[in-house]
């Protein structure tokens, strides 16, 4: 069966495609040229489903779905969208659909997504239309939980990640506001972020407020979340309440900043983050000018850089939240990661040594793996 | 004037209708359409019936207009949806947005 490796851009979403053995690959696309391409997710539970949260500079938000794995796409007869608001309150309208989770496993056709401002929506028609969660949209925390710009493109709701024991147990991540978790399938949200820290906020252990950049549970262990946060790397094990400071195990001149982090689909000690620098005015460039993913293969308790065929120096790139991924190839994991200067880097080894696939692609917003 | 006529007269007003390139997906590439409506958002209500999905791109779901979009009926600038048009007007569904 094909591989295909989904890349949503600035400008437009391009697909790479190979065969099984993942050594030569043809960039195809692109479609939706011109339209900001935030996340792409091809539906593990029916792989011929993939969804595409699009808007341009001039139009507004909106969700494509192909039902033929890409081929053809229809627009979203509902895209997500605010509840009309009421007298006196502040009008919200979704400015981007920025974030897509396929639902759980025993629930096809649901979805989630997040938006800008910080909204959850979901759809019990593959997509075809949305409704707002008011459970968490509506909470009367939220105002008080989400604060601020969050991010240069606004508030972000994003890492929307689903129990696969519990249909009912969510998570998801806002920037600014922090991880939330809802036991009640969204009807009821509490916030789960103590132990992180926000040393952008007066308080030194805040509930909320901090800037989550990307949350992940452990497929096969899902009591074990891992996040790549604004102030470091974080894992949490539950029943815990209070995340630990994995990230502290980084080198110091490297630091623990950056945007993702991905797991290893069956090991949950594996995982990788791509870090950034996170000093002074915050340039967000990989650091030095020295790409570099690290890995750690003991949850955290100690990380190694992964650097072998990056640039050896010069390349003042990141890695944005959804733009890194492994793929599902067992033994030979791959993973992948695209750029801010629009290149698409691969590995067949775990992150041992690095490819490039791609290059001159606008700015790369997400990469994710699909079969087919 | 009676109120059934007012509504016979709003569902039989045509409003040439000059489309910017970016909603072209939507009207199959047609720069210039036809709608029907006495004011902007029945015009629109309209357009989306026939092109589904293109109102939503320019109107938001709180009836704002949205940031890089702008309407005109002839050389008026709409501010409210509930703007009037009249038999022989043209409503300009335009995008405006610089930088890279």
């Amino acid at each position: 069966m094909a591989r295909t490796l989904w890349v949503g851009t600035r400008k437009g979403l391009f697909a790479l495609r190979s065969k099984e053995s993942r050594r030569d690959w043809k960039l195809v696309g692109p479609q939706f040229l011109g339209h900001v391409i935030h996340h792409v997710v091809q539906d593990p539970r029916d792989p011929k489903v993939v969804l595409v949260a699009a808007k341009t500079g001039h139009l507004g938000p909106t969700v494509f779905r192909s039902s033929d794995r890409g081929r053809s796409w229809k627009e979203a007869s509902q895209p997500p969208a605010f509840r009309r608001s009421g007298e006196g309150e502040a009008p919200k309208a979704v400015d981007a659909v920025f974030w897509l989770t396929a639902g759980h496993a025993g629930e096809s056709g649901t979805w989630y997504a997040g938006t800008s401002p910080a909204g959850l929506f979901r759809s019990e028609d593959a997509g075809a239309s949305w409704q707002p969660v008011a459970g968490f949209n509506d909470h009367p925390m939220n105002p008080t939980w989400i604060v601020g710009q969050g991010s240069p493109i606004g508030q972000l709701l994003h890492s929307v990640r689903v129990d696969p024991r519990d249909a009912r147990h969510l998570y998801l991540g806002v920037s600014s506001g922090g991880v939330f978790e809802s036991t009640d399938a969204g009807a009821d949200w509490r916030p789960l972020n103590a132990g992180c820290a926000a040393d952008f906020m007066p308080d030194p252990d805040p509930q909320y407020g901090h800037d989550p950049h990307c949350v992940e549970v452990h497929p096969t262990m899902p009591d074990r979340l891992y996040q790549q946060n604004h102030c470091g790397i974080y894992r949490l094990d539950r029943p815990g309440q209070r995340w630990s400071r994995i990230g502290d195990a980084m080198p110091r001149r490297i630091g623990d900043i950056g945007f993702p982090i991905v797991l290893h689909p069956t090991d949950p000690d594996k995982a990788w983050v791509f870090p950034m620098d996170g000093t002074t005015v915050w340039p967000r460039t990989s650091v030095d000018g020295k790409p570099a993913v690290y890995a750690t293969h003991n949850g955290g308790k100690s990380w190694h850089r992964l650097d072998r065929g990056l640039p050896r120096k010069q390349g003042w790139f990141t890695v944005l939240r959804q733009a890194m991924c492994a793929d599902d190839e067992g033994k030979k994991l791959g993973l992948y990661f695209g750029t801010t200067s629009g290149e698409i880097w691969a590995s067949r080894n775990e992150g041992s040594s690095w490819t490039c696939l791609a290059r001159h692609l606008p700015q790369v917003f997400s990469v994710t793996w699909g079969n087919g | 004037m009676a109120r059934g006529s007012r509504v016979s007269i709003s569902e039989r007003t045509v409003v040439t209708t000059r489309v910017a390139s970016p909603f072209r997906s939507y009207t199959d590439g047609r720069a210039i359409v036809e709608s029907r409506g006495a004011t902007v958002r029945e015009a629109l209500a309209d357009l989306d019936r026939r092109y589904p999905g293109m109102r939503f791109r320019m109107i938001d779901e709180q009836d704002r207009i949205r940031p890089h979009i702008r309407l005109y009926v002839n050389t008026d600038a709409v501010e409210q949806l509930d703007h009037r048009i009249g038999r022989g007007d043209t409503l300009h569904l335009i995008c405006a947005l610089s930088g890279g």
